[in-house]
């Protein structure tokens, strides 16, 4: 590449023009006479956001690594360029040859969070790609998304080609395949998406037509061919201690929200938070090789020149080489040029060790993730997290010094009463309290404690996934007098509290459990202007109230409304391997506050064993 | 042991700021398995200086960077390994070691000089009428521009800033830089299109702590000399040299303090 899609009047003209020209250490680069398909790779929020992702890291270098595949990449120009872009009608281009993506065979989008959605349409827009999949042709990319937010794809189905559910590293060679021959053989775009739906896990929105109930919920959903599968069973990486790994990173010129090395150790977690959709759609957990991590630490920080390296799970205390691995980093890596960040520990005496060793303890705070404030309602969530716990870790912190503690909660939790919000400021005070029966000189000044919480949002293929999501005026009133509480309590002045804004999660909530009847809301808040929405400054809710009022859609159809576990819902053609029966099983416990032991105390046969690996089959061979 | 780095920045990097070029050489640095030093301190830093900020949008070969090691390589090898971990568009052109007592470039720094290329956008005739005016520059007895800092603007003599303006090729101003191009080169092309074409707008202005000139307010004011509108975007900027005084208060090439190591 020596030329820029930018003129240097754009580039001078817009914030972070770095972002926009590429060429980061790395990247890779490829002669366009050995490539037959070509890839581009989007995330659509703004570089510094995408280019901490994990997962487009992975791919990347995996497309990359094939003959004749190159695998580009382009996030969302932000809203100074995206001016200009449509002023000028500059098409999008991806930032490796620079060329438009409108030229590329496959668009490939992940999904993350389901306020990036307008910036999916901003991206296709600009592109020059039409929105609908229904009016592409052969002269338009395929258009595929992944990642967590396709599990329940159907609100932005129908501006999608295909979706490829799970885990990118497993289908790739079999899809392109059937694409080059396809091609050659001159198929149409619809045979091609057609022989598309029957490669495992991909899902193709237009080969199935939903219908519905006068009530307004989904009578059925079937596939209009009869050769096209009914469910579509997720991807997963069965030998994931040799999936691919990404041993040369990318490297950005400027400051990227993650910028270090990311060693992921561990996928899917044990536990089983009957909140957490990241907990049942990863599973079965599965870990790396130890020695295989301790290789890729060397070799990514030695290929990256980073000076900083994390570890990447969603439970790094449950992965069982911790100690051995932590150790490594802090002896063996760790010195005056590279820094260890440690995700957030199960505080233990292990835990406070390493903390010790990586940060100032002066600088550094506990957290703590209880989620609800009482013991009832971390029962109902499957929180194992005990009063207990958290106190003896943090009088084991306090006498090594530490004085500031962090504290997560959620607002909203199925079968939260007023005491269980108000446990929550008697929480910090029980902490706070505990704090001060240390004698003066041997604790560090005063106690400083901070709790925020979320407004919690019901996700699909969780045990909550029925559940009524509070409505937001309760909510309001819920927080409001957890703030009070906090006031009344002794040690008020330590404390400090903040929680979470409605309207976003109110729509995260309408968007999380939605249907096919969104798509046109997405397509008039767009066509309104909205892009960005995952920024407070661009967003603007009254877009959206407005695009619901246009479609006849009543927002709390999505949220507020309890589903009976007989009902249809929109992503009940997807198959995670955990089973139905056993997420209704979880909301029945969840609803008697049962909790359920974790994967390894006791297996509670959710159905993810049918993968036939991870944790499943540890010490079972 | 302190090592003075020169390196050159191109088309396709000139857009990155000079914060990041920072964190681009202390990465570069781990890459090419260099023996750094660092500060004290719980978060240590690589003892790096930075010469003379370089404006973002302008392209330079006279870029420089003082770094301090606990063991040395050649310049050779220095040169080598660093460009072994260049993105295309950065090119480290020598390394020399310093004597102790130096002191940092970023202190040093006297003079830089420019090449400026007139874009096709500017009417031949008007381009014609810009670079005759180059020679009279100097003739006036102030050159009044405006000069806008982040709190106010405010009109100021910048003569005393302006050592020299000529008409050159690429090829003379490298000559006058002191750094001729001897064989062709092939990364002139990166910064000038014809390196041999007489119709550039060459400068040496102070840079620096004392007193600091941009380039494009000589521009800036020719432009109003000649009565022509002024764009930024009508005109490609290239950095060529930074300069320090010697003892005798020549200006001389940050390059002329250290030592080549064998
Ligand atoms: C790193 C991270 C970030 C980073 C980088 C951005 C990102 N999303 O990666 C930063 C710090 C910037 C960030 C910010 C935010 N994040 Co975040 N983040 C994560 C985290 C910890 C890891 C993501 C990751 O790298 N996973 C590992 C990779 C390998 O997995 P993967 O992404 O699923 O990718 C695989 C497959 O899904 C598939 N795949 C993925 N994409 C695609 C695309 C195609 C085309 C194909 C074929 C396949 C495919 O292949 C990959 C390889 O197997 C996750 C939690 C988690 N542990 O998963 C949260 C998570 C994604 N973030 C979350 C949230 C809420 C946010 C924020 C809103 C926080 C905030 N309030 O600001 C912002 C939103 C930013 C945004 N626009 O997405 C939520 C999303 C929940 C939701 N859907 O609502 C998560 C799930 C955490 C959680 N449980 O709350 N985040
Ligand atoms: S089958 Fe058992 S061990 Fe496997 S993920 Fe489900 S609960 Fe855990």
């Amino acid at each position: 590449m020596n030329h820029l899609a930018l003129s240097d009047e754009i580039l001078m003209e817009i914030e972070k023009p770095a972002r926009y020209i590429g060429n980061e250490v790395n990247m890779v680069k490829k002669d366009l006479k050995d490539v037959d398909i070509r890839f581009c790779m989007c995330f659509p929020d703004v570089y510094e956001i995408g280019m901490s992702h994990l997962g487009i890291q992975i791919l990347y270098d995996m497309f990359n690594r094939m003959d004749g595949v190159y695998c580009e990449r382009v996030y969302s120009p932000w809203p100074d360029l995206d001016k200009i872009m449509r002023e000028k009608q500059i098409p999008l281009f991806a930032l490796e040859t620079q060329d438009p993506i409108k030229n590329f065979d496959f668009l490939g989008i992940t999904l993350q969070y389901e306020m990036c959605y307008t910036n999916v349409l901003q991206i296709l827009d600009l592109s020059g790609i039409p929105i609908w999949s229904k009016d592409r042709t052969m002269d338009d990319p395929i258009v595929i998304g992944g990642g967590p937010c396709s599990y329940n794809p159907e609100p932005i189905a129908d501006f999608f080609d295909a979706f490829y559910m799970g885990e990118g590293e497993t289908r790739y060679e079999e899809l392109f395949e059937v694409y080059r021959k396809m091609r050659a053989d001159g198929s149409s775009r619809e045979e091609i998406l057609h022989a598309f739906s029957k490669v495992p896990g991909i899902y193709v929105p237009s080969m199935y037509e939903p219908s519905y109930n006068e009530d307004g919920t989904l009578a059925s959903f079937d596939p209009i061919y009869e050769d096209v599968p009914r469910t579509i069973t997720k991807e997963i990486v069965l030998d994931f201690d040799k999936a691919p790994y990404p041993e040369k990173p990318l490297v950005p010129y400027i400051k990227v929200t993650q910028d270090r090395v990311t060693l992921e150790i561990m996928r899917g977690c044990i536990r089983g938070c009957r909140f957490c959709q990241a907990g049942m759609i990863y599973r079965p957990t599965r870990q790396k090789n130890v020695e295989t991590l301790k290789k890729y630490a060397y070799e990514m920080l030695h290929s990256s020149g980073h000076e900083e390296i994390t570890l990447s799970s969603l439970s790094s205390s449950d992965y069982e080489c911790l100690k051995d691995l932590t150790y490594f980093l802090i002896d063996d890596i760790g010195n005056d040029d590279v820094n260890i960040s440690l995700p957030s520990l199960r505080i233990d005496s292990f835990a406070l060790d390493v903390m010790k060793k990586v940060q100032d303890v002066k600088k550094s705070s506990l957290t703590f993730a209880p989620e609800a404030g009482t013991q009832r309602l971390r029962d109902v969530i499957n929180k194992g997290l005990t009063e207990e716990v958290i106190l003896r870790g943090s009088m084991e912190a306090f006498k090594g010094g530490w004085n500031k503690v962090k504290f997560y909660f959620m607002l909203g939790l199925p079968t939260e009463t007023m005491e269980d919000a108000e446990g929550i400021p008697q929480l910090c005070e029980k902490v706070a309290e505990a704090y001060y029966t240390i004698p003066k000189e041997e604790r560090n000044g005063k106690i400083k404690i901070t709790a925020s919480s979320s407004y919690f949002v019901p996700k699909p293929f969780t045990p909550f996934q029925w559940a009524p999501m509070l409505d937001p005026e309760t909510y309001i009133e819920r927080a409001h007098h957890v703030k009070d509480t906090f006031r009344e309590q002794l040690n008020a002045k330590s404390m400090k509290y903040q929680y979470h804004d409605t309207y976003v999660s109110v729509l995260e909530g309408v968007l999380a459990r939605g249907d096919r009847k969104l798509c046109n809301v997405l397509y008039d808040v767009y066509q309104a202007g909205g892009i960005f929405d995952a920024w407070t400054e661009f967003f603007d809710n009254d877009r959206w109230l407005q695009a619901f009022e246009k479609n006849g859609i009543v927002k709390e159809f999505y949220t507020t409304r309890e589903r009976s576990v007989d009902e249809l819902l929109p992503w009940d053609f997807i198959d995670i391997g955990v089973t139905k029966r056993f997420l209704i099983q979880e909301w029945e416990r969840a609803r008697q506050g049962i909790v359920t032991p974790n994967c390894r105390e006791k297996c509670s046969g959710c159905g993810a064993a049918k993968f036939g690996g991870g944790v499943c089959f540890e010490g079972k061979n | 042991m302190k090592v003075r780095i020169k390196y050159t920045k191109s088309e396709l990097l000139k857009f990155i700021g000079h914060l990041d070029v920072m964190r681009y050489f202390q990465k570069a640095v781990k890459r090419a398995g260099f023996d750094i030093a660092y500060s004290q301190g719980f978060s240590p830093h690589q003892l790096m200086s930075f010469a003379a900020p370089l404006a973002l949008g302008v392209t330079s070969e006279g870029e420089y960077f003082d770094a301090e090691f606990h063991s040395v390589v050649s310049s050779d090898e220095f040169v080598r390994r660093f460009n072994e971990q260049m993105a295309a568009g950065m090119e480290v052109k020598a390394a020399r070691l310093l004597p102790d007592d130096a002191k940092n470039s970023m202190s040093i720094v006297a003079a830089s000089d420019y090449l400026i290329t007139i874009r096709d956008e500017v009417p031949a005739d008007v381009k014609e009428r810009f670079l005759t005016y180059v020679p009279h520059l100097l003739e006036l007895d102030t050159i009044e521009v405006l000069k806008k800092t982040k709190k106010n603007e405010k009109i100021e003599d910048i003569k005393l800033g302006i050592y020299k303006v000529s008409v050159e090729s690429y090829v003379s101003a490298r000559e006058l830089a002191g750094d001729p191009v001897g064989e062709t080169s092939s990364i002139a092309n990166q910064y000038v299109d014809d390196i041999y074409a007489n119709d550039k707008l060459y400068m040496l202005l102070a840079t620096g702590s004392e007193y600091n000139l941009k380039p494009e307010l000589i521009v800036q004011a020719i432009c109003k000399e000649i009565g022509y509108e002024y764009n930024r975007f009508d005109y490609r900027i290239h950095r060529l040299e930074t300069y320090m005084r010697n003892e005798k208060e020549q200006l001389v090439s940050l390059l002329e303090t250290g030592t080549v190591i064998e």
